[in-house]
């Protein structure tokens, strides 16, 4: 058993150079952490894409290939060396940036998802935007009003919207938002009619550049119900988080205090009980906003959004080991990348946070 | 079980998702009995009847090739329930199992399975499930294994947390004076205290079950046509917007309802077993 021996203050250090100091702490534990999961992530999927029946240099050359083309490819892929040594060569080709080249494009891997990736985390940021800037309001509303009408409203809302997949909700937003009423576009991420040169891959900062301001609303038009459809779960998810560790702050004697000085509720709410009602709930809001990379799948798949998705399922009925491996990296690193930044935010909107107490027992 | 009847009368909405997943477990037993045309749950071809509206012979519409959309949705509740019962009864287990080792055995065992889960957790369900399933064959088998091995560290996680501070408790003290086993008292004293929070998780896990199985095979990575699916049928359909709209809306519905009830239940289950959230 182990006993958590916290450290005593040192008295030199001034409070604010112990928090820098505490910030960069997390940091580093953080960074290690990451590297540790990410590497085995790549061991993982590793194991599982060497595993499997079927030689992918076969699969890779078609039913057509001699039996010397086979073994050059194999020769190649460094197939014929035992597991470790081929994930040696992967590792060591990871560090120079190279991902291999896939079997589906004929081009680098690396390239491929710097092509597809923007599309994608553009997505994923709008609809974080509106877990956020939606789901965060909804669930203060529903505690300030608990057990009041508004509160069932938002809670029976919010239960339905995470019951079910986001491509569910995009099939049902553009039948009703895009069809019956044509207020967003169909499909795609911008209309034919504007030529935008592809600068950064983000389209939101590739129309500004190009000054298109037309374009540029135009993207947003676009944008709207695929990040919406792909938030909509994570938006009661935090709604219902803000409400459940709000109703536990409201039962603090401060609460009690503040509403008998007769401040309005929605001060109370907004001031005094929503900030520490936040910090619990923001590691599982993190993790939500980082499972859309996933979901961003489900949703490019309904509106025909030209992101990682397409490319990441049709590697994957191909077969094409390198790319799968690359896609499912890529994802994991935004993952990973995701949970440091949320980590961080925690820390600064809690200074009181001790890292030692991770190790407590 | 008094007070359980109390929670459930107050609490009406999980007395709703009680009965919708009953209801949803009954309709898929006892399918070949209600659904109205049994036999269109295989590659059944009626081209006259082909992509119908809802009408009062065919509830919710006909597919491209003619079956009924209502007896598919019926036949295919039977294979996302199977599916979210063998999952859950695989990982739950393996999950309990190393939480449990982990939580009370502590030392480098804890720090080996802990990573290992960690590195799990590290990713969305979804993405390694769809990487295993981008490397298996796609069957309803595999996709069974795909997401029994992204579900088991989420319970290895929740028992161990409640393990390492069930650890400090009087009992398991107590227990640990009397000289009783590291297994009777991993088993016998800390599992039981840990099995509300464990039957709630099960509960809500199902409708999250059905959502990745559903999430895969709206990918084309799961079960594979002829036999129906909630996911590939919302698939298949969504080409056919606006016109057909019957064809991927009512599965989705079907989709959305179950999770819902389970969702409904395992809030409810939360209130009465007294689980934290």
């Amino acid at each position: 058993m182990t006993v958590a021996i916290s450290r005593p203050p040192s008295p030199d250090n001034k409070p604010f150079g112990n928090f820098m100091s505490s910030i960069l702490r997390l940091l580093w534990q953080r960074l290690v952490i990451s590297v540790v999961v990410l590497i085995g992530v790549s061991m993982l999927i590793f194991v599982i894409a060497r595993i499997i029946p079927g030689d992918p240099a076969r699969i890779a050359l078609g039913p057509n290939a001699t039996a010397e083309q086979i073994s050059n490819l194999r020769a190649d892929l460094h197939l014929d060396e035992p597991i470790i040594t081929q994930y040696g060569f992967f590792v060591a080709d990871l560090f120079r940036g190279d991902l291999g080249i896939s079997l589906y494009t004929n081009r680098p891997v690396t390239l491929d998802i710097a092509q597809f990736l923007p599309a994608t985390l553009e997505l994923v940021l709008i609809a974080g935007i509106f877990m956020v800037m939606i789901g965060l309001p909804l669930g203060v509303l529903s505690a300030r009003f608990q057990n009041k009408w508004p509160d069932h409203l938002i809670r029976v809302i919010s239960l339905v919207t995470v019951s079910a997949p986001s491509f569910v909700w995009a099939v049902i937003f553009m039948l009703l938002f895009a069809f019956y009423l044509p207020l967003f576009p169909i499909a795609g991420r911008l209309s034919d009619l504007y030529e935008i040169d592809r600068i950064t891959g983000f389209l939101f900062i590739d129309t500004l550049i190009a000054g298109n301001f037309a374009a540029f609303g135009d993207a947003v038009r676009h944008i709207v119900l695929p990040a919406l459809a792909l938030a909509l779960s994570g938006i009661g998810q935090a709604a219902r988080l803000t409400r459940a560790n709000m109703v536990e702050t409201y039962k603090k004697p401060y609460i009690e205090m503040a509403q008998a000085y007769g401040f309005f509720p929605s001060r109370i709410a907004n001031h005094y009980a929503f900030k520490p009602s936040l910090i619990p709930s923001l590691t599982i809001i993190g993790l939500d906003f980082a499972a859309m990379f996933g979901n961003a799948f489900l949703v490019e798949a309904v509106f025909a959004w030209p992101g990682l998705s397409r490319y990441g399922v049709a590697v994957i009925l191909r077969k094409d080991l390198n790319a799968i491996m690359g896609t499912v990296l890529i994802i994991a690193l935004a993952f990973v990348v995701v949970n440091i930044i949320v980590d961080l935010i925690i820390a600064f909107l809690n200074p009181r946070i001790r890292y030692s107490e991770k190790a407590k027992p | 079980m008094i007070r359980a009847f109390h929670i459930l009368k107050s609490n009406p909405l999980s007395l709703v998702g009680m009965i919708l997943v009953l209801t949803i477990t009954l309709c898929a037993v006892f399918a070949p009995l209600i659904a109205p045309f049994p036999d269109h749950n295989g590659a059944v071809v009626e081209f006259l009847n082909a992509n119908k509206a809802p009408s009062a012979q065919n509830w919710m519409g006909t597919d491209l090739v003619g079956r009924d959309i209502f007896s598919r949705i019926i036949y295919a509740y039977q294979i996302s329930l199977v599916l979210g019962v063998v999952v859950l009864a695989i990982s739950t287990p393996i999950g309990t199992v190393v939480g449990l080792i982990a939580g009370y055995k502590g030392g480098w065992i804890e720090t080996v399975l802990m990573r290992i889960t960690d590195v799990f957790l590290s990713v969305p369900p979804l993405v390694l499930a769809i990487a295993m399933m981008g490397v298996l064959e796609p069957t309803l088998t595999n996709a069974m294994l795909a997401v029994t091995a992204m579900w088991w560290p989420w319970y290895a996680r929740l028992v161990y947390n409640i393990a390492r501070s069930e650890r400090e408790e009087g009992y398991v003290l107590a227990a640990e004076v009397i000289g009783a086993s590291s297994n009777h008292i991993t088993f016998r004293e800390i599992l039981p205290n840990c099995l509300p929070a464990i039957i709630t998780k099960m509960t809500l896990d199902m409708g999250f079950v059905i959502i990745i199985a559903s999430s895969l095979s709206f990918l084309g990575l799961g079960v594979q046509p002829p036999t129906p699916d909630l996911g590939s049928m919302v698939a298949e359909g969504a080409r056919y917007l606006p016109d057909s709209w019957w064809l991927s809306v009512f599965p989705g519905l079907a989709i959305l309802l179950a999770v819902f009830g389970f969702n409904l239940l395992g809030d409810g289950l939360r209130e009465i077993l007294g689980v934290e959230e």
